[in-house]
């Protein structure tokens, strides 16, 4: 087999993996979302369809295919019609730039365990990340409906707003490991330690930026279910509604494995080190483990808090949030000058 | 390891001269537009597109000539842009508070 | 390959590009101005500048444009009426004269490309570390200035988009910075045009509302109550 090709051949069966593991996400995400908001509020929770009510997921998607799909006449159809597909293929191409494993040498060639071997790889998922914005708008924008219009005028600086504390979060982890590649990243933590320490501050604006660019609640007035009917996705029914859902929960899976891997040590475990395939297969298991504490963080953390007001939200996100990254990314830089990190 | 790993090392196929046909077609359309719309937002896209044509045109001269000089002044270009934009919006913004409007043909002061 | 890549995302351009200038409505332009960008910035990975390409995504594509369709939203800016450009002449015209232009830019910038063959891509070229030396090293100053600029476009803009404060109003014009006319504007908020309240608008008067209610309780009750009793009694009317 040429070269070219079973580079292909390796970059087709990551893909394969990731996408496998991505969209089954969503029905595992659905409920633990719910069975876990049923812990919280005290109450059983879904518990008829199969053992602890696993098969909801299950139900709900049958659901969603066979409920009618009305789709309004005054809408802007082309609009209409694509910003669920839309808001799908940001979230999902953002996974290409995290490593889940070792690099791994196959018949003589040297496969790294990343999708996408980008020399920009964090920009590159920053870049795809801000994309995201654009489904919200036109689904907003195409309902032809105020409150949905509100709601994506409000998801738009939202996203923005918070997209700049998330970024300089980001730059201050790359500033010690002088790259922008996420294996150097995780490399850097494999010689020292984990970033969520020395870097506590800079990872706390990342969480709550994380939240507010996946407009999970305490930041999801976009959607805000008291106040704006359902926000940007009023209109939509059945499996538009599920897509859109299912979007969200694909960002959030993809900006937690990035936040695993810039402060957790993403693949890496301190002191486990197993190579070859075998160790590719380690590598995913822990990402994906640390990625479901994040995910179960989001859950816990909408059931507990209520929603931020609008001018809350922007005065945090610009008052608050960026001069902590700011000061964050200065007092890295110095440090790392200076020879400490 | 980079993503364009395949590309170095190897000569283009694609000759640059082509690069900078298409990005003298993206300004001749951006100059088309803005001197046709009478949408003041329309008219200040079709200036981005004129600017974005100028960035191509810049990076196929850097990659001809073998100096990075022309990526970086696409990254101030970008700065500028960024600037340019906020300024601008923020213009529309106010004149649209007084007029009502952002149609260039209204917001004539010379004419009355 | 690589011309394969280069057809379809040239052609992709040049065909947002199209819709970007000739579409009535300002939204759909501006997200055929985020295609042509994309298409752009894979033009700049193929031309062995993938940084560059990746700061277009994330600042033109991704911050700018974003802007742009939050103001359109905000000001309810609507389709354009009849032909893009009015008069069919002054679009042929307009056309014609764009057609000449690049045909002018063609002949004069062609010749400085050189030779025509292309040496190999070198390593030198796409590396970051490079890129960020010579910034860093050649283009300090520039730099520099360039991160004044964004500060005071942010300041400008700020300050040219803000609502002018009840003294700015009461000082006089100058004091509002220089536009004749904004105090009768700015105090009646939702006078606009017949039908078509932009979210701008709305923002202003419920702003407004809020403020002289805020304003009365002030008056009448002296302290800090919540400015939100719509239609009910006034606070403190009653002692």
């Amino acid at each position: 087999m040429s070269a070219g090709a079973s580079d292909l051949l390796a970059t087709a069966i990551k893909l394969a993996v990731a996408l496998g593991i991505l969209l089954n996400v969503v029905p595992v995400m659905v409920w633990v979302e719910r069975r876990g908001s049923a812990l919280m509020q005290d109450r059983p929770g879904p518990n008829r369809l199969g053992p602890l009510g696993l098969f909801q997921a299950l139900a709900d998607a049958v659901k969603f295919m066979f409920k009618e799909d009305v789709t309004p006449s005054a809408v802007d159809r082309p609009l209409y019609l694509m910003a669920p597909v839309l808001g799908l293929l940001p979230a999902l191409t953002t996974f290409a730039v995290i490593p889940f494993g070792p690099d791994v040498t196959v018949r003589g060639r040297l496969v790294q365990m990343v999708i996408a071997p980008a020399q920009t790889g964090v920009l590159l998922f920053l870049a795809i990340a801000s994309l995201g914005v654009y489904s919200l708008v036109m689904a907003g924008y195409a309902s032809n409906n105020k409150y949905s219009l509100l709601g994506s005028i409000r998801a738009s600086s939202q996203l923005i707003s918070y997209e700049l504390a998330l970024t300089l979060s980001v730059v201050a982890v790359i500033v010690p490991v002088s790259s922008f590649q996420l294996r150097d990243v995780v490399d850097y933590q494999q010689h020292h330690v984990w970033n969520v320490l020395p870097q506590c501050i800079g990872f706390l604006v990342f969480l709550i930026a994380a939240f507010a660019e996946t407009n999970r609640l305490p930041f999801d007035l976009p959607e805000a279910e008291s106040e704006l009917v359902a926000g940007f996705h009023t209109e939509y029914s059945a499996m538009r509604f599920a897509t859109f859902f299912m979007s969200e929960y694909i960002s959030m899976t993809s900006l937690s494995a990035l936040g695993a891997t810039l402060y957790f040590g993403g693949w890496t475990l301190p002191g486990v080190h197993v190579s070859g395939l075998l160790g590719a297969a380690v590598g995913l298991a822990v990402l994906f483990g640390k990625v479901a504490c994040f995910l179960a963080f989001f859950v816990w953390v909408r059931w507990t808090f209520p929603r931020f007001r609008y001018d809350q939200l922007m005065r945090l996100g610009w008052k608050v949030l960026l001069p902590l990254a700011i000061l964050n990314l200065i007092v890295v830089a110095a440090l790392t000058i200076g020879g400490i990190l | 390891m980079s993503s364009t790993i395949h590309l170095v090392n190897e000569s283009l196929t694609v000759p640059v001269s082509w690069y900078l046909l298409l990005s003298v077609a993206l300004f001749a359309v951006g100059t088309a537009g803005a001197l046709t719309r009478r949408n003041g937002i329309s008219i200040f896209l079709s200036i981005e597109v004129m600017l974005n044509a100028a960035n191509l045109a810049l990076v196929a001269y850097s990659r001809q000539l073998d100096q990075r000089t022309g990526q970086i002044l696409v990254f101030f270009v970008l700065a500028v842009a960024a600037a340019e934009a906020a300024v601008g919006l923020a213009l529309f913004i106010a004149v649209y508070r007084q007029r009502r409007t952002i149609d260039i043909n209204r917001i004539n002061l010379m004419r009355h | 390959m690589e011309t394969a890549v280069f057809l379809v995302f040239a052609l992709l351009a040049l065909g947002s590009s199209l819709v970007v200038v000739a579409h009535k409505s300002p939204i759909y332009s501006t997200l055929s101005l985020v295609l042509t960008l994309f298409s752009v910035a894979v033009l700049f990975v193929l031309l062995g500048a993938p940084f560059i390409a990746t700061l277009q995504l994330l600042i033109y594509a991704g911050a700018i444009l974003v802007l742009f369709l939050f103001v359109i939203m905000l000001l309810n800016v609507g389709r354009e009426e009849g032909i893009p450009g009015g008069h069919r002449a002054q679009l042929v015209a307009a056309v014609l004269g764009a057609l000449a232009f690049a045909v002018a830019l063609w002949l004069l910038l062609r010749p400085a490309l050189g030779a025509a063959g292309t040496a190999p891509l070198t390593e030198e070229l796409v590396s970051l570390s490079g890129l960020a030396q010579e910034l860093f090293a050649e283009y300090l100053l520039p730099f520099e200035i360039v991160g004044l600029l964004l500060l005071v476009a942010v300041i400008g803009a700020t300050v040219v988009a803000r609502r002018p404060t009840a003294d700015e109003l009461a000082g006089g014009v100058l004091a509002a910075g220089g536009a004749a006319g904004i105090g009768g504007v700015a105090g009646a908020g939702g006078m606009g045009g017949p039908g078509s309240l932009s979210a701008l608008d709305e923002l202003e008067a419920a702003e407004s509302t809020a403020a002289s209610w805020a304003a009365d309780a002030d008056r009448a009750g002296g302290g800090a109550r919540p400015a939100s009793f719509p239609g009910g009694a006034e606070p403190g009317a009653r002692p």
